[in-house]
């Protein structure tokens, strides 16, 4: 044996963890616990503020009724997209993101309007909406590990007898038991955290753990009861979280890949009638509220290139600033969350991985005060540095990155990689040569999916970005913040073209997946 | 491995930018940074003409409402992002003044402003403008329903207004706050409370804010789908209407219930702890010559406080300034701020 292998295997470990766990220590652990610290020692009063026990009662069951109710609209959306080729499949795909990256206030006040009257604001609004957002997260997910389960089972199970709804209970839900549950978990955790939705829909005194910590720090600045608070929805995120993993866990880990090119088929007879009812409802749902922001940006967008008082630069050169600061954004990303799956792919499903997702469970408000306190100083004096903005929103994007990377990578048999050390590969270039290309197709999908989260990113990006560089949800608020058809008009077409990017940018990752898949 | 480097490039490009940051803070600025919130603007003429004049290059950090922008100033303060803030308002003036926020400077334009905008005796605030917060009216409703629009606070109580009007939470939006200041100055600390009782009997709508409040639910902002005609807003949003409608308009869709208006004044102040503290001073006087003072009412809708300031036409058409509206001496807003909005909540809300 080559005695220098094991050392460099080593140093490729060590740097694998070592580069993400320092991004997420200086960017998100630091500012994070500057401002927890600033609040819990800035004043006396309360320990903990009134009413919290309603507030977190609120939140969860909330959140756990939103997640049942998701998983059940997106399973049929799921099942179809998973199991069947058919023209458009890639379109329906990059569709499914366009609700997940718009801004939540966009499409609350989009929302507001297709409601019947009566059930306006409340907990319905709220429940549908939460399923109209996250209905990409269960079809994704839970769709693109369909696509991936070999047939031959099931086929196997139909040989030997089984019905259809005892393949479906024995043989493919248990081969779909991971991401169901990583579906469900990123579902409650989007639903937990919830801001913009509870904010407009929810009506006036109906408070989210989220949303209470944003009024508390950024409106009354009782930064004592905001920590508290703070404290307490990220030890309840971890909870989830934790629970969420030792499921996924004991769901056992993906079974071998199949190719989607053999898995996919053209769908047959009755399954026909059943994938066009699907694609048809959904279709309809997912694009009323875009129908009505594109009615509403009717006869404005020409002032997407005439100056306004509303903003410093023309209106249509936020998209530039965003598509530019998302792809910094999604390469730090990829980069970040990439070594990161790779350090976490070579141990066994744990709590690990759950925890990935915790920065998700951070109040953006507080994140975005920690960044103004933490980096005030030299050395670290980045507060108005550009690139705070795709920093900030690669947080946010990393952990989706780890979480559709590390299944993939878990997923390749480690004895490929043992044949081409054998075969005297280096760890990189074995790394280059077996890991890639199997999971280069994780990787193009993450790719778009950080792009697409870093695009719509709005709480943490409205404290570092500049006036003159606005992305395009800082500049959707500030044209929904002023009076007059025009303005409420910008702000419309201006959503409508982020919604056209997110779509433009997952065809583009499925088109690069797509590529990687044929190379192989 | 290609990701490998690229993830160590941007981690070294990310070092790199991070130590040239760092280096600057030392020498003379070049640049001027205002720190303030969203609806603050300035036309870029202007905004050039300030850096051709000064040298100083304008950079603008702007975020959330005038009270979560203050409440960011006061976060950093001692070691502010910025060196002036702009949008600070009487209501909320004392928060800033008593925690220390400004440095003092009286600007060389103050004389033209009138008395009545100058809040503070040590300068440590400049005004510069001004815009009251008053109750909007949907003109074309109430022409089909056959209804007259509201002409008082207390008509507001009435039947025949019932479920019509839509106010901001206090605690949670400046307009809402103004507008709660409002029934304090008209009906004073012993009946506001019980007025706005009625006003919950009569279904009054409180949303968390200015948006959701004027673009959802208030039927007289265009294209708006709502259904309520009464909404608090601001004296200048009927002549917004005028300027930024889809279609030329005659009239204004929309007007102002005069009686219901509460004076706000925005001030200016430099920061403690001002980088630039000279470019801070020039910034401040620039805010109060005649080229930005006249830029105030096209930019940002509210009225410029120098006097002689030649407005646009949709706002001496539009935009009725009440001659006299209410207000409350700023320093019985700061005791009291905070125990209004805790008994306006238990009144309101619960």
């Amino acid at each position: 044996m080559d005695p220098g292998r094991p050392a460099l295997r080593r140093g490729w470990d060590v740097a694998t963890a070592a580069i993400p766990a320092a991004f997420v220590a200086l960017f998100f652990a630091f500012p994070l616990l500057a401002i927890l610290e600033r609040g819990l020692t800035s004043a006396e009063g309360p320990w903990l503020p009134a009413g919290t026990g309603g507030l977190l009662w609120f939140t969860i069951w909330q959140a756990a009724a939103s997640t049942v109710l998701t998983l059940a609209a997106g399973l049929p959306l799921a099942w179809a997209i998973g199991r069947f080729r058919f023209r458009g499949r890639s379109l329906a795909r990059a569709l499914v993101l366009v609700p997940f990256v718009l801004p939540t206030v966009v499409v609350a006040t989009a929302f507001l309007a297709l409601l019947p009257a009566g059930y306006e604001r409340g907990i319905w609004a709220i429940l549908a909406a939460h399923v109209f957002f996250n209905i990409a997260v269960v079809t994704r997910i839970v769709g693109g590990a369909w696509a991936t389960i070999d047939p031959a089972s099931a086929e196997a199970a139909a040989v030997l007898g089984a019905g259809p709804w005892r393949r479906a209970r024995e043989v493919t839900l248990p081969q779909l038991a991971p991401a169901l549950s990583a579906a469900a978990a990123l579902t409650f955790l989007f639903c937990f955290t919830s801001f913009g939705v509870i904010l407009i829909l929810g009506g006036a005194g109906r408070a989210t753990l989220e949303t209470e910590i944003y009024n508390r720090a950024a409106r009354l600045f009782d930064l004592q009861a905001a920590a508290v608070l703070s404290l307490l929805q990220l030890g309840a995120v971890a909870v989830v979280l934790a629970v969420a993993s030792v499921l996924e866990a004991r769901a056992g880990a993906a079974s071998t890949l199949a190719d989607e090119d053999v898995v996919l088929r053209r769908p047959a007879g009755r399954e026909r009638i059943a994938v066009v009812t699907v694609l048809a409802v959904s279709a309809l749902v997912l694009v009323l509220p875009l129908a009505v922001l594109v009615h509403r940006s009717l006869g404005t967008w020409g002032a997407l290139f005439h100056e306004t008082p509303a903003l410093l630069v023309e209106p249509w050169q936020a998209a530039v600033y965003s598509v530019a600061f998302a792809s910094v954004a999604a390469l730090i990303a990829l980069a970040v969350g990439g070594l990161a799956a790779l350090a976490l792919a070579k141990r066994p499903p744990g709590a690990a991985d759950g925890f990935v997702l915790l920065p998700l469970g951070a109040s953006a408000v507080m994140l975005g005060f920690g960044f103004l306190i933490a980096f005030d100083e030299p050395p670290l004096d980045f507060r108005s540095s550009w690139w705070l903005v795709p920093v900030a929103q690669s947080l946010v994007a990393a952990p989706f990155v780890v979480r559709i990377v590390v299944p993939a990578l878990r997923s390749i048999d480690p004895q490929l990689r043992e044949v081409a050390a054998t075969l005297g590969a280096s760890p990189a270039h074995a790394w280059r040569e077996v890991d890639l290309p199997l999971a280069g197709r994780a990787f193009a999908v993450a790719a778009g999916f950080a792009f697409a989260v870093a695009l719509g990113e709005f709480g943490a990006t409205v404290f570092v970005a500049r006036a003159e560089q606005p992305t395009l949800p800082v500049a959707i608020f500030r044209f929904l913040g002023r009076p007059g058809a025009e303005n409420q008009g910008v702000a419309a077409a201006l959503a409508v073209v982020l919604a056209g990017i997110a779509v433009g940018a997952a065809l583009a990752a499925e088109r690069v997946a797509d590529g990687r898949g044929r190379s192989l | 491995m290609k990701l490998a480097l690229a993830s160590l490039a941007s981690l070294a490009s990310l070092a790199l930018l991070a130590a040239g940051c760092g280096g600057s803070g030392e020498t003379t600025p070049k640049e001027v940074v205002l720190v303030t919130h969203d609806s603050f603007a300035v036309s870029k003429p202007v905004k050039a003409a300030f850096e051709r004049e000064t040298g100083l290059q304008l950079r603008i950090l702007q975020g959330g409402d005038a009270g979560e922008a203050l409440n960011r100033a006061l976060l950093t303060k001692g070691d502010p992002q910025g060196d002036v803030f702009f949008g600070v308002d009487n209501n909320l003036l004392s928060r800033a003044l008593d925690e220390g926020l400004f440095e003092p400077y009286k600007p060389a334009g103050l004389d033209t402003v009138p008395a009545q905008y100058v809040l503070d005796p040590e300068h440590r605030v400049t005004p510069v403008d001004h815009g009251d917060v008053c109750l909007n009216t949907d003109t074309g409703w109430f022409a089909k329903h056959g209804l007259p629009a509201p002409r008082t606070l207390g008509e507001l109580t009435a039947p025949s207004y019932r479920g019509l009007l839509v106010v901001e939470n206090p605690a949670t939006s400046t307009p809402g706050l103004a507008f709660m200041l409002a029934t304090v100055a008209r009906y004073g600390e012993s009946g506001w409370t019980g007025y706005w009782r009625k006003l919950r009997a009569n279904r009054v709508l409180v949303v968390d804010g200015w948006e959701a409040a004027y673009t959802a639910e208030f039927s007289g902002a265009s294209g708006s789908k709502g259904k309520r005609p009464i909404v608090v807003s601001y004296a200048t949003s009927p002549a917004a209407e005028v300027i930024f409608a889809s279609k030329p308009l005659a009239h204004a869709p929309t007007a102002v219930v005069a009686d219901s208006c509460f004076k706000q004044v925005e001030l200016a102040g430099i920061l403690k702890g001002a980088r630039n503290g000279k470019g801070a001073r020039k910034l401040i006087d620039f805010m109060l010559t005649e080229r930005f003072q006249a830029d105030v009412p096209g930019s940002m809708f509210v009225l410029p406080v120098r006097v002689g300031t030649p407005l646009p036409d949709a706002f001496t058409k539009y935009a009725v300034s009440s001659a006299h509206p209410l207000e409350l001496p700023p320093a019985d807003i700061g005791a009291n701020r905070d125990r209004w909005i805790e008994e306006w909540t238990r009144v309101v809300l619960r």
